[in-house]
């Protein structure tokens, strides 16, 4: 068993800080202080943000790459949040193995009247970098912001696409790769 | 519930209901000073605690009581917990590093007589105490049969 944050207090209060401002300004990317050690294929922002945000009101959905008997044990202990088998049931997803992962539209997009109670997908990537790449625009980008995300398949910015036109429904991804954040939520269009 | 599992109920419950002073020097004795990391450092919180009427009844919320829990690892792996009452850390921080010593065979044959009997003689010395203090007060109710059939 690994420990989780040092100072639980003022440590998830930064992180939360961070994906405040990583949500704010879809594209930036945003580093996290990383919490002392990650269970096993997890990315130090992924388990940041989950010592943050997850809890016992806070059903996870966990994909086979990151359902190891270590990170359960992990996310259950710090977190206490119940682990379902079923997307539609998740408030959050954690997905380390990108490639493989399910269909975004059998995530949980909310309902009209309640849009806020959608999921919100962790998605784990092979880097981040700002400054080129793809083109974002959307609320909280001034013209437009470029982001070049490594490792993720081509049809994820297809689905990302067809997200954005469930709105005001629809997920919210935060892509991760090591201690770094970017947030994507369902506002930002993306375009190759 | 298992054995060992009664074993450890039994231990936590011993560590946990004891008087810290007494955990305290229960850990002075300890040779050497166990190593450890804190899985989870010691907070203080609130639990609901449940009754039910008679032991059968309907379960209902008593009250809630403040506890201090905490969680560390030994070298080895080993997990240990506690769940104490009130808001003493070290309290907790103790009894979960016990806690965790003494889930091994024989660690446990070793320190349970000279740790964990005491404790667990201390507390039941303090409620034959308060037994023996309300008793004085004991009242009797009964009912009177109006005779009416």
């Amino acid at each position: 068993m690994r420990a989780g944050f040092a100072d639980p207090v003022f440590e998830s209060q930064r992180v939360f800080r961070g994906v405040l401002d990583a949500m704010a300004e879809p594209g930036r990317v945003i580093t996290l202080q990383a919490p002392p050690s990650s269970p096993g294929l997890l990315h130090s922002a992924t388990v940041a943000i989950a010592l943050a945000l997850l809890d016992f009101e806070t059903p996870v959905w966990l994909d086979g790459a990151a359902e190891t008997a270590e990170t359960v044990a992990h996310l259950r202990f710090h977190c206490g949040c119940p682990i379902v088998d079923d997307p539609a049931r998740a408030r959050f997803a954690i997905i380390a193995s990108p490639g493989e992962m399910p269909e975004i539209g059998g995530f949980d997009a909310g309902t009209d009247e309640y849009p806020d109670r959608s999921a919100t997908l962790i998605v784990q990537t092979g880097g981040l970098v700002a400054g080129s790449g793809l083109r974002l625009s959307g609320p909280g980008i001034a013209t437009e912001a470029r982001l070049q995300v490594n490792g993720l398949p081509p049809w994820f910015w297809e689905a990302l696409r067809g997200n954005h036109a469930r709105f005001p429904r629809g997920v919210d991804v935060l892509l991760t790769a090591g201690p770094s954040l970017v947030a994507l939520p369902r506002t930002t269009w993306v375009e190759g | 519930m298992t054995g060992s599992t009664e074993a450890r109920a039994r231990w936590m419950s011993a560590l946990a209901q004891a008087e810290p002073a007494a955990v305290e020097a229960a850990w002075a004795r300890l040779e050497p000073e166990p190593v450890y990391r804190l899985l989870r450092a010691a907070e203080t919180g609130l639990v609901m605690v449940r009754g039910r009427a008679g032991g059968t009844g309907a379960p209902f919320n008593l009250g809630e009581m403040t506890v201090t829990r905490c969680s560390v690892t030994l070298d080895d792996g080993r997990v240990g917990h506690a769940y104490v009452p009130g808001r003493d850390g070290r309290h907790a921080e103790r009894a979960a590093v016990l806690d965790a010593i003494l889930q091994d065979e024989a660690a446990r044959e070793a320190l349970e007589p000279l740790i964990i009997e005491p404790l667990v003689a201390a507390r039941r010395a303090r409620q034959q105490e308060t037994r023996a203090r309300v008793a004085g007060t004991r009242v009797e109710f009964f009912t009177m049969v109006r005779g009416e059939e």
